[in-house]
């Protein structure tokens, strides 16, 4: 049972920002559009979600920086928690990012190309700002494998393992996203969030395959997940993140409503 | 009015600017004394170490402007999540640091309390009422919240504690004094009343 003492579970609509658009794929390929982003924010904060995750899927794969006009855009809208992603390597990033208005910063690929660089991030603007993002993969055979580059580059290492690794460098969160579950609406992969949320102490937001309440709340009892990520389900269904809250509020899970 | 919003290069003064002007109210970045002279009322927000925000404080003579506007001409200000743990006389991120000092308390980690609390503190907590204040108005007591922090303001002096939240035991969540308020919470991203709260303190 969820104590009284902890924090409400979050239910966090993702958007994925490519090309000028938000789009939506399947394991991270055949993106389609669903819609553009400042029409999507608005509503979102109209109806009072809990926290938004918005990534910028291409700024690695191009090699370019985040898009600070872009998201300075999206802050001025968003009077509710915001983390951006996609792109940052460099301390400057952050702070720009933090100073046009995101709460927290996502990173992925330069975490893995640099570790050190979640302790630099952790170090100047504190862990609570530190968001990193973990896109795994399961390969048969040989477990599961941490990728970078939005999804399309394999690393050695463990997502359990690097989990643990980024903690230690100072990591406020982890997002856990299954490539594999990613816009199939198949359930999340609640036993690696579940081995993912017992090794490290840090919240864990889990992601990558939720299709109905019933897979949110898996992740969270499950999966012992402090927050739950989904994008195909509030784009392509007409489920809402209010209403799954109030799924999770009638099995006894502590949300704000 | 004219609501100086101090820029001391920690964390999202953008945020803070347009809740203000979503208030009703006109906002100027104020990095040293000069832009806080003419301000009516001032607001400290902040994320980041309390170490490397006291640098930043004392690095343009902040400190000394602050002092003067606060304490001296009694200038209504506000602290958010750093901000607000500044206010206290010490804090041990990033080694042992003197604050602002104005409220008495040490900013301390917050320790798991053996219900499996995951620190950060991230998301959305109930925030309850120990006292009447102004700053509260229009708001019930038990609302939520937004968090995103690992530290809090402990304080040695509990009249100065306006509402506490559940985590890890409990921990101040809003403390006042006369003038001075501090929220560990970002009212900047708690939606309705989180906007409220700002339009009371700009009322103040």
């Amino acid at each position: 049972m969820i104590p009284a003492s902890m924090a409400k579970i979050r239910v966090m609509p993702t958007l994925l920002f490519k090309d000028l658009g938000l789009v939506k794929g399947v394991s991270f390929d055949s993106w389609r559009r669903v819609g553009s982003v400042m029409q999507t924010i608005k509503v979102y904060n109209l109806r009072e979600v809990d926290e938004v995750i918005f990534l910028d899927i291409s700024a690695t794969r191009e090699q370019r920086p985040p898009d600070f006009a872009l998201v300075d855009e999206i802050a001025d809208e968003c009077f509710m928690p915001l983390t951006v992603g996609g792109g940052i390597c460099a301390l400057e990033h952050v702070r720009k990012l933090l100073q046009v208005g995101a709460d927290k910063v996502a990173v992925n690929t330069a975490a893995v190309e640099n570790p050190e660089f979640v302790r630099s991030i952790a170090d100047t603007f504190g862990s609570q700002c530190v968001v990193v993002s973990i896109d795994f993969k399961r390969l048969p055979g040989s477990g599961a494998r941490v990728f970078t580059h939005s999804g399309t580059r394999p690393t050695d290492n463990d997502p359990v393992i690097w989990a643990r690794r980024m903690e230690e460098m100072g990591a406020g969160e982890i997002l856990l996203t299954s490539i594999d579950r990613d816009g199939t609406m198949t359930g999340y992969d609640t036993e690696m969030i579940r081995q993912v949320s017992d090794a490290v102490s840090l919240p864990v937001i889990a992601s990558g395959g939720a299709g109905s309440y019933h897979d949110l709340l898996a992740g969270v009892r499950d999966g012992k997940a402090s927050a739950v990520a989904a994008a195909s389900i509030f784009h392509f269904t007409q489920q809402t993140p209010l209403d799954a809250k109030r799924y999770l509020h009638d099995r006894a899970i502590a949300v704000r409503l | 009015m004219k609501v100086a919003v101090v820029d001391y290069d920690m964390g999202n003064i953008d945020s803070v600017v347009r809740a203000v002007e979503e208030c009703g109210a006109s906002a100027v970045l104020a990095s040293n004394a000069k832009d806080l002279e003419n301000s009516t009322q001032i607001i400290l927000p902040g994320v980041g170490s309390f170490a490397a925000g006291m640098v930043g404080i004392r690095r343009s003579g902040l400190d000394q402007a602050l002092n003067e506007s606060v304490l001296n001409r009694r200038i209504p200000f506000l602290g958010i999540c750093l901000g607000m743990q500044l206010l206290g006389k010490f804090g041990y991120e990033g080694g042992k640091t003197s604050g602002l000092g104005w409220i008495d308390g040490e900013v301390q980690r917050l320790t798991p309390n053996g219900h499996g609390e995951r620190i950060p503190h991230v998301g959305w907590n109930t925030v309850e009422f120990l006292q009447d204040n102004p700053l509260m108005r229009n708001i019930p007591s038990g609302k939520d919240f937004y968090f995103v922090h690992s530290y809090v303001l402990a304080c040695y002096d509990r009249q100065n504690v306006i509402a506490k939240t559940e985590y890890c035991g409990d921990f101040p969540a809003i403390v006042g004094k006369q003038h001075i308020f501090g929220v560990q919470f970002h009212p900047e991203k708690s939606q309705r009343f989180g906007l409220q709260l700002l339009k009371n303190f700009l009322a103040i």
